[in-house]
């Protein structure tokens, strides 16, 4: 049974791996089909209760995986999971970076670095828009997002998780004050 | 004159310095968006790349399959120390969510249930943000102020935020039209000197 449910979570995980363009979100679906639907691993309630954890967990919310994983087998199937989730995926990625890396100093290789930033600087701007709306834009979250900003800007050593707590505590107090 | 890039980091940077770093990114980065965490660490603070080397990881890791953080710490990873800097980024990334996701697994239904944490999750979310933007400042100051990379940065910016187009689809169609347009000023800066 073991052995089973161990192959099992790495004949799903590691395609969605593959499978995972452009973040976690595109593996959602096809894994919820394939761990509730197809193999009742979980409930949809647990699906959905581990959607919700994973929103206030560090790391990467594929990371979904390794708890049914938890569900199924316990640390071995997290352990299974976690590899079967990143390490297909990884390996890509290194082939790729490496080949980049190789021809480092050629002058295609400046001009598609050259060509590259503008493209990712977009999608930064754009990914702290987006962001922004969906966390509905309201004032004190405006205002922590921009002060955050504005200190670590002035300040290149500083570290953010101070500003992390920071934030967590003036949100709770204006919790308590009914202002959020 | 001979190479183009040459990194800041002149002295190797250890495994043990790339695990730690990225132990702790991985560790701290709450609510996904790992990426200006990242850029921040091995960038602003600590030298290990410049944003020329950076930047083009960050858009390769968002459109090539897996998660994105875990994608630029392979790459960062790389670009220091080679496979086993990769392994080791990785390796170290993944190991703080690792033993966190079984301590949810059995704390779940518990911590779910109080609203107070809700609260102060929405304020790290929020501080977090910032942190993004500071990495999307940053790197609109190393782009520079050249017309045709200022109109790419638009336009992908619109294409994403305002069309909501897919960001592999946007990447793939705004790299070689950003690549064609700076390819005069690149062969411009290697004639004029070596490092750009």
């Amino acid at each position: 049974m073991r052995e089973n449910n161990l192959i099992g979570l790495m004949i799903v995980l590691a395609p969605l791996s593959l499978a995972s363009v452009g973040g976690a979100t595109a593996i959602y679906a096809p894994l919820q089909h394939e761990a509730v639907e197809l193999r009742q691993w979980v409930t949809p309630q647990e699906f959905l209760n581990y959607f919700t954890i994973m929103r206030f967990m560090p790391g990467p919310s594929s990371m979904l995986g390794a708890l049914i994983g938890w569900k199924l087998e316990g640390f071995w199937g997290v352990l299974v999971a976690t590899l079967s989730l990143y390490a297909p995926s990884s390996l890509v990625c290194f082939i790729v970076a490496r080949s980049w890396s190789r021809f480092a100093g050629k002058p295609w290789h400046t001009a598609m670095q050259r060509g590259l930033m503008p493209v990712a600087t977009g999608l930064v701007s754009a990914g702290v828009w987006n962001l922004f709306q969906l966390s509905g834009g309201s004032l004190p979250y405006a205002a922590m997002m921009i002060g955050v900003a504005i200190a670590l800007t002035i300040s290149k050593k500083l570290h953010p998780t101070p500003l992390l707590i920071a934030g967590a505590l003036v949100f709770e107090g204006l919790y308590l004050v009914d202002l959020l | 004159m001979t190479s183009q890039n040459s990194s800041p980091h002149t002295k190797a940077v250890s495994l043990f310095e790339l695990y730690s770093c990225f132990f702790w990114i991985g560790m701290m980065s709450f609510g996904g968006g790992l990426m200006p965490w990242i850029q921040r660490e091995v960038v602003t603070r600590r030298n290990w790349l410049t944003n020329e080397e950076f930047l083009p990881g960050m858009a390769m890791s968002q459109v090539l399959p897996g998660v994105n953080s875990t994608n630029v710490a392979v790459y960062v990873g790389q670009h220091l120390r080679g496979a086993a800097g990769s392994i080791t980024a990785l390796a170290a990334i993944l190991s703080g969510p690792f033993i966190m996701v079984m301590i949810a697994a059995v704390s779940y239904e518990f911590v779910l249930g109080i609203k107070f944490i809700q609260a102060a999750a929405a304020g790290v979310a929020a501080a977090a943000l910032g942190m993004m933007l500071t990495t999307a400042i940053s790197a609109i100051r190393s782009c520079g102020l050249n017309i045709a990379p200022i109109c790419i940065m638009i336009v992908t910016f619109i294409l994403i935020g305002i069309v909501h187009m897919s960001l592999v689809t946007v990447v793939l169609i705004m790299t070689p039209i950003s690549v064609l347009l700076s390819w005069p000023r690149t062969i411009k800066a290697s004639e004029d000197k070596p490092d750009a």
